[in-house]
């Protein structure tokens, strides 16, 4: 009997199996490891500290530590002790000279506008000896210290954690005794720009389906050169710059443009119509824009439709109109399913668009996401209304799987 | 002496280290402005002259505003910028911030009286002054051409859409002035909630006739197509229009409002007498006086005015005429109250 290092039996063999399919497991999580780890690192990672943001903030509570450690004691029952002021005080001349103060009076102003201004304009001014006493130094600093509602919302700052700005972005909040309550109805901001978002994206949607609808069925029921143009024509401009077709749509829309113009010298109008700036020049505009999102994925699931189908249902007896709804039709659905998603995904997003065709009543969640996070450096609010928005695709998204099931749906 | 050899060693070990890193040679100073045909205009008046009379090297970047990249810099140690030219809302917040070096007005050959009203602040030194005006075409108005924001607001005498920059900022103080506060109370009156709804209640009266913009280069589009008739717009961008498209544009003074951009220096710049020596360098009456035949912003040396050529002075929001009544776009209030206020703005609008 020999033994070689071919032996093929027993547990060796077992071995070399379990080493060579722990070799190709390696393998195949070394080629996917790259793109696993990209989704990590630049789609996982910042949506979590998105999320963070709109919830967590220590500016208050490492601009002003004595006060965080001592507010609490506070029970709103009148105004908080000396020990309160004192760390108040002595939190502001030490911020003031370590120019430690603008996380706090950013903070607080934003829950209330005017907080800035009790925060500098108190440290500014006061004295470089600790007082007798510090409320009365403050209050005399400015009156506001001694306005239950301003500590109420620096009893609240200091807990790093906060719902204030997912509260906010949800027109709500919460009263003096942390109760949650919806706003004064003339307070109210964001849920009626939700609404609007949700609008003009469903309006966007329906207009794209109503026009790409038929173009695809052309573009799936004709052959030859006519279908090659017409592809040419749908795709051209979906290489064609985003700001460059508005800039286009206008010189095409404005009052002097050529709609108008073409509709006056024809005779139509004798004036010339509002075509933008408005509700109706950010629907158009849009749906041209997103239009090839429609009618890409209807085309793919129509071209694969036979049109012995259509034939079979007429021999029949159908007439074409019932044929179509009742034996084409549904059989488009996972291509109506795919492009009203895509296209209702991508509108509910918008931004460049509504800024610079839209009205003042057209701006989307993303225009104020933007204006939190460029202009006002809210961070905390720009966070939370990414939340809203990334929650109303999220529910968009689980509702089509649940109606018409993801693995139908057929994308291109 | 001693810790003058310890930080040269210091700095020699860094750039030793830089070296053995090899990354691109350290510059003497890096300064950031707006980029584009401003900071090529910059570049020949400032930068250039600057390095080569001093002998140093001198590195420039884009800056495109925004206090986050800023704070971003400073906090994250050694800033790669040493100078950056900020608008005045940066201005103020990075200056609470502690973001930039205090100014030592004793290390600039001027004082703080030499530069207008506004223009030496703590931790910056002013660079140029641009205006937010009335503009209109000349060429499309007939007879009488409106003078002030009372005349913007009426809509018979100049028919035809207006067009404002969508937001509150700006447009209360307009809507104040053509509702007749005088332009030196405008910020007084809007500290005050009756003075923002009067503001708002102004606007209401050409609410269907506004047509909103976004971007600076809008309203020159909007009135060269006769889109809006009036407009608020940028100073410089007007004359620049009317410069290289051959428009002809007017722009109205009274009552518009000025803001300042000013140098600063980042926290943490190795050589801070260098940059203030720069800031002094571009400061200079004659030198900033130039840059007006490059694009349309003021100086803010207060002896500049007299080398500023007759062709360019009528279109600059320093030229005393203008100037005088003219305001000064309030920082710390629109810092204070951007939120509430857009947040009314958008309800506002959207009713």
């Amino acid at each position: 009997m020999t033994v070689s290092g071919s032996d093929t039996t027993g547990p060796e063999l077992r071995a070399r199996l379990r080493r060579s399919r722990r070799r190709s497991t390696l393998i195949s999580v070394g080629l996917v490891a790259p793109v696993v780890l990209f989704l990590v690192v630049f789609f996982v990672v910042p949506i979590v500290q998105m999320l963070g943001v709109s919830v967590y903030d220590r500016s208050v509570s490492e601009g002003m530590p004595r006060t965080a450690a001592v507010i609490g004691t506070w029970d709103r029952d009148g105004l908080p002790g000396e020990e309160v002021y004192a760390a108040i005080g002595e939190d502001l001349v030490e911020g003031q000279a370590e120019r430690a103060l603008a996380g706090p009076a950013r903070r607080l102003n934003q829950e209330l506008s005017g907080y800035r201004t009790v925060i500098f304009g108190t440290a500014r001014g006061l004295p470089e000896e600790p007082p007798e006493s510090w409320r009365e130094t403050l209050i005399e600093a400015d009156e506001r210290w001694g306005d239950p509602a301003h500590l109420v919302i620096l009893q609240r700052a200091v807990n790093p954690l906060t719902d204030y700005f997912m509260l906010y972005a949800l027109d709500m909040e919460r009263d003096i005794e942390d109760a949650i309550r919806l706003q004064d109805s003339d307070e109210r901001l964001f849920l009626g720009l939700i609404q609007r978002t949700m609008t003009i994206a469903v309006t966007v949607t329906l207009v794209c389906l109503a026009m790409g609808y038929p173009v695809a069925y052309l573009l799936a029921n004709t052959g030859g050169s006519l279908r090659y143009a017409l592809l040419v024509l749908v795709l051209l401009p979906f290489w064609t710059s985003l700001l460059v077709r508005t800039a286009a749509w206008i010189v095409v829309l404005q009052t002097e443009g050529i709609a108008n113009t073409f509709l006056m010298w024809s005779g139509i109008t004798y004036e010339p119509i509002r075509m933008i700036y408005n509700r109706f020049g950010t629907v158009v505009v849009m749906s041209q824009v997103l239009l090839p999102f429609m009618i890409l994925p209807l085309y793919a699931v129509m071209s694969g439709i036979s049109h012995w189908n259509m034939r079979a249902a007429q021999s029949l007896g159908a007439p074409f109109a019932t044929a179509f709804r009742r034996v084409y039709m549904p059989q488009t659905m996972p291509g109506v399913a795919a492009g009203t998603l895509l296209v209702f995904m991508l509108s509910v997003g918008y931004y460049i668009t509504p800024a610079l065709v839209g009205g003042s009543g057209d701006q989307m969640l993303s225009y104020f996401i933007a204006f939190y996070a460029n202009e006002t450096v809210n961070w905390g609010l720009a966070a939370a209304l990414g939340t809203v928005l990334m929650v109303i695709v999220l529910t968009m998204f689980l509702l089509y799987n649940y109606i018409f099931g993801l693995d139908r749906m057929k994308l291109s | 002496m001693r810790k003058a050899v310890t930080t040269s060693a210091l700095a020699a070990t860094t750039a030793l280290a830089a070296g053995a890193l090899a990354t691109p040679a350290l510059a003497d100073l890096t300064i950031a402005s707006w980029g584009g045909s401003y900071q090529d205009a910059q570049r020949t008046l400032y930068f250039e002259p600057f390095a080569e009379e001093r002998g140093i090297s001198i590195t420039e970047d884009d800056f495109v505003g925004g206090i986050g990249g800023l704070r971003a810099q400073v906090t994250g140690g050694a800033p790669n910028w040493n100078i950056v030219q900020v608008e005045a809302e940066e201005l103020t917040l990075g200056c609470e911030e502690g973001l930039f070096v205090l100014i030592d007005y004793d290390l600039l050959e001027y004082d703080e009286d030499d530069f207008i009203e506004g223009a030496a602040t703590e931790c910056g030194v002013g660079n140029i002054v641009w205006s937010k005006v009335l503009g209109y075409d000349a060429d499309r108005i007939e007879g009488d051409t409106p003078e002030s924001w009372e005349d913007f607001w009426d809509l018979e005498t100049w028919p035809g859409q207006r067009g404002l920059r969508r937001g509150a900022q700006y447009n209360l103080e307009f809507a104040l002035m053509a509702d007749g506060v005088p332009a030196d109370e405008v910020y007084d009156e809007l500290r005050t909630e009756e003075g923002v709804d009067r503001a708002f209640e102004k606007l209401d009266e050409i609410r269907d006739d506004v047509t909103w913009w976004e971007a600076g280069a809008q309203p020159l589009q909007m009135l060269a197509s006769g889109e809006v008739a009036l407009t608020s717009v940028y100073n410089g961008r007007l004359t620049g229009s009317n410069r290289a498209e051959g428009t002809n544009f007017a722009g109205v003074w009274p009552g518009s409002i000025y803001a300042i951009d000013s140098w600063v220096i980042l926290e943490g710049t190795p050589d801070v007498e260098l940059a203030h020596d720069f800031i002094s360098f571009a400061s200079h009456p004659e030198r900033q006086a130039q840059l007006p035949e490059y694009i349309a912003y003021g100086a803010t040396h207060a002896g500049a005015d007299e080398y500023i050529s007759e062709d360019d002075a009528p279109h600059l929001p320093t030229t005393p005429e203008n100037l005088d009544v003219a305001i000064e776009f309030d920082t710390e209030f629109w810092v204070e109250n951007i939120e509430a206020l857009n947040e009314r703005f958008d309800r506002w609008a959207a009713r």
